[in-house]
């Protein structure tokens, strides 16, 4: 069976102002939804506590906060988590008092008013002010190293202009991510910075096999007698590895789309950032990351000698 | 291509075998002549299981100005000792401040003081007064030690609690990592490690005034401390001042034993200690010198009663009333007998996951992977046939693999780890797709399809590379930096990448190779 068909020759190249158009709406708007409406941190960036109860019969929201407003914690944010006797709580932390013991009084105001062998805890999370802001920078100390070491394999394998063209391409990816996190309000928490990272390296594995086809290729042109311009090299080098691209990435979505209907609540927003992660990396590896790189063609005009170690690499 | 060689072949047959057994312990129990190395099945973690899980931070700061206050009773036995009269002894922060009464006595005190006390630094006298500054290294070991006897005293407590297998571990400098398999009420667990059981015994200041005391007129070395919070018939609260010397005659640390008993004139749960031989020492010496007088049990400065002495007691033991409930003299007991924390600690972190949950995530996660998997096996079949077969075969070994990989490093498997194993499934069959597509290219190119065969492998082998390392470099950094469960998924990931380099590039091409041995020429390949 074969969806693409080998002789296919589309001219993303010749599209890629299109391209960038639609990248910087989506850049721009990304961008403005991050500015204006912001993320919605979870507790592991804010500090905080999260209560997710299951209750026997499923309850108003209503009387849920009628139950904890006697503790104090009448503002709780409360939400359906699943189902409706799924009940997930979430507080702030207070200052003035040892926050450890908030998930306590919740608790505690459930069962009297539902009474306690109708709720369950099924789980407590509680992340102390400075935790928040270690893991916070933690975070983001991650995706820049993540960024930063892919820059330099990308240019010790390949160019330095092609580092910058992955690189492009991974920050496109995780900025659109990100803003649609904005967009939606999901919960931004540390699972989907994992699934950020590992959208970087997806993006990336999609971006180097099509740079691979077309170092390949641009050492092919080399010794032809008539060689063919770059970006001639390039739009056929990723017509080349667009059926690669394609079945890989549907593979992947399969897997991931089993993630995000069958893996539970709790694993929801991660496999969500992983769709919307895959599907804008399989499009920057094509669109972003070798316009990029050939754009900056010329501007760190690599010597004969580095042409000749770059040829002789694997 | 003809000759694929043989030790390739056995090689992937003692992979093979070695995963199979190293996964087995996961499924069944294993009989006792099994390798030990491959005995052990993958542990889940605690959001898989349930149970909780604490971050604790020890204020070692706390330990270390403690222990420079307690360096006050030092200085005032060696000054004694010397007839040195002193004007003042204070203490504050990492440093005591001495201030000596008469100036001839200088000399004679410094040369006292830099004998007693070696792990400080000295300054010379400035009005009388010297300051003693503990040294930098000192405070260091004094705030290492108290993270590790604190993790010692809460090892103590969560024993008593009697669930199976908690971890007790130090988490960076001043940290401590608290798991609890299996255990739900964490509020209970909370508040036994989070207790400080601090336990004093001090005499009461019999001749003092405690209605001067309390205006801020106090007598030199002594304390006013407070009884817990009482009701009045008015519905008023108030709690009982009891005016006390400074002088902490006996503490928690020297106690041996301590149980819940029955206080006999009330009929009320009590705690009743034992004193070891050296505690025992003391308060007979206590008793003996005080008969008439009170002393008074402060528990996490809260005086707990104040019983008149009547006798001497040797050997003694002493007792701890209050209303409490059976469970409270039980926790009581726990948290003396385990010993008193060095210094105060806090829950900076909870995740604790109730049972349901994480027999849910599992059911999910299972799930996933099953119905991941079976659509990825359909489609490779469907799209590269006998070539998707071979794929598949290589894909059913990269699970068997990480399972083993897993079991042998004693990995822990996570929510978001079986994440990483869901969409490793999804990533590992890009080897073979790249393969595959290359091989359909060369195909294209008019080679023969062996020709084709070697040529996909080839050329598909440094992007295979290339691709997989950088998605390994996400893998490590993730490791570095995550925390908890998003390591687990740092591993998955990482192995499964391994994993599936070494399936989809070398098993693949094994059996294609022995297949096409076999059947000689070959006109078409079904890809």
């Amino acid at each position: 069976m074969q969806l693409i068909r080998s002789d296919i020759n589309i001219d993303f190249i010749g599209k890629s102002k299109t391209a960038l158009i639609i990248s910087a709406l989506m850049i721009l708007i990304s961008l403005g939804a991050l500015a204006t409406k912001g993320l919605n941190f979870g507790i592991d960036f804010t500090g905080g506590t999260l209560v997710e109860v299951k209750f026997d019969q499923a309850p108003t929201i209503a009387d849920v906060r009628d139950s904890i407003s006697p503790k104090g914690y009448g503002n709780a944010v409360i939400q359906e988590f699943g189902s409706p006797e799924e009940i997930l709580i979430r507080v702030q932390n207070k200052n003035t008092e040892d926050s450890s013991t908030i998930s306590n009084a919740i608790l505690d105001g459930l069962g009297e008013k539902f009474g306690a062998d109708a709720i369950e805890m099924r789980r407590v999370e509680f992340v102390g002010p400075q935790v928040g802001e270690e893991l916070t920078r933690a975070g983001i100390m991650a995706v820049l190293v993540a960024m930063l070491a892919i820059l330099v394999y990308v240019t010790f394998r390949f160019e330095f202009r092609f580092a910058l063209g992955a690189d492009a391409a991974l920050l496109h990816d995780i900025t659109i991510v990100m803003g649609l996190f904005a967009l939606t309000g999901k919960e931004f928490s540390l699972p989907v910075i994992a699934a950020l990272l590992t959208v970087i390296g997806y993006s990336l594995n999609d971006t180097i096999v099509v740079f691979d086809r077309i170092r390949e290729n641009f050492a092919i042109n080399k010794k032809r007698k008539k060689p063919e311009q770059e970006h001639v090299v390039v739009n056929g080098s990723i017509n080349q590895t667009l059926a690669r691209t394609l079945m890989t990435s549907l593979t992947t979505l399969l897997v991931v789309f089993a993630l995000f209907f069958l893996g539970g609540e709790v694993i929801h927003d991660f496999a969500f950032a992983l769709i919307a992660g895959i599907v804008v990396g399989t499009y920057s590896s094509i669109y972003v990351a070798s316009p990029v790189m050939l754009s900056l063609a010329g501007r760190f005009k690599a010597d004969e000698d580095e042409i000749k170690a770059m040829e002789a690499r694997p | 291509m003809h000759s694929f060689p043989r030790w390739k072949i056995w090689m992937i047959l003692s992979v093979l075998l070695v995963s199979m057994m190293a996964s087995l312990p996961n499924v069944t129990s294993v009989p006792s002549w099994w390798p030990s190395s491959l005995s052990n099945p993958m542990s889940l973690g605690l959001d898989l299981k349930g149970g909780i899980h604490l971050v604790l931070d020890v204020d070692v700061d706390k330990a270390v100005s403690h222990s420079v206050e307690e360096d006050i009773d030092t200085a005032r036995q060696a000054l004694r000792k010397e007839k040195i009269r002193y004007r003042k002894l204070s203490a504050e922060g990492l440093s005591l401040n001495i201030t000596i009464k008469n100036s001839s006595d200088l000399a004679a005190a410094q040369t006292i003081l830099n004998e007693t006390f070696t792990t400080y630094s000295i300054s010379d006298a400035v009005d009388n007064t010297f300051t003693l500054t503990l040294k930098e290294s000192v405070a260091d070991e004094t705030r290492q030690f108290a993270v590790d006897q604190a993790i010692e005293v809460i090892r103590g407590r969560i024993d008593a609690l009697g669930t199976t297998e908690p971890v007790i571990i130090k988490q960076g400098s001043h940290r401590i990592l608290v798991q609890i398999p299996g255990y739900e009420d964490s509020a209970h667990a909370k508040q036994l490690i989070g207790r400080t059981a601090q336990l004093e015994f001090k005499l009461v200041d019999e001749k003092g005034d405690l209605d001067k005391a309390l205006t801020g007129i106090l007598p030199p070395g002594d304390i006013i401390m407070y009884g817990p919070e009482e009701t009045r018939k008015d519905g008023t609260t108030y709690r009982q001042p009891y005016l006390l010397k400074k002088r902490t005659e006996l503490s928690g640390n020297e106690i041996s034993d301590a149980r819940v008993s029955i206080d006999s004139r009330y009929n009320e749960y009590a705690v009743t200690l034992k004193f070891n031989s050296k505690g025992s020492r003391k308060f007979d010496k206590l008793t003996s010198a005080h008969v008439g007088e009170r002393f008074a049990i402060i528990l996490e400065g809260e005086v707990n009663s104040a019983p008149v002495i009547r006798e001497r007691i040797a050997g003694g033991s002493a007792q701890i009333t209050g209303s409490f409930s059976p469970a409270e003299a039980h926790d009581l007991a726990i948290i003396l007998r385990a010993g008193a924390l060095p210094a105060p600690v806090k829950v900076v972190e909870e995740r604790s996951i109730g049972p349901s949950l994480g027999q849910d995530s599992i059911d999910q996660g299972m799930n996933s992977i099953i119905v991941g998997c079976v659509m990825v096996l359909i489609f490779m079949a469907v799209y590269y046939r006998m070539f998707g077969v071979v794929a598949n075969i290589a894909l059913i070994f990269n699970m068997l693999l990480i399972l083993a990989v897993m079991s042998i490093i004693g990995g822990t498997l996570t929510l978001p780890g079986i994440a990483g194993i869901v969409l490793t499934i999804g990533m590992a069959v890009d080897a073979n797709v790249l393969i595959f597509e290359r091989i359909r290219e060369e195909l294209l190119l008019g080679k023969t399809p062996l020709a084709a065969i070697d040529g996909g492998y080839n050329k598909a082998f440094s992007t295979i590379v290339d691709a997989n390392i950088t998605t390994l470099i996400a893998a490590i950094v993730l490791f570095q930096f995550g925390s908890g469960p998003v390591k687990g998924f740092a591993i998955t990931l990482s192995v499964g990448i391994l994993a599936s380099m070494f399936t989809a590039i070398t098993v693949t091409r094994a059996i294609v190779a022995i297949s096409t041995e076999r059947s000689g020429r070959i006109e078409k390949l079904s890809i």
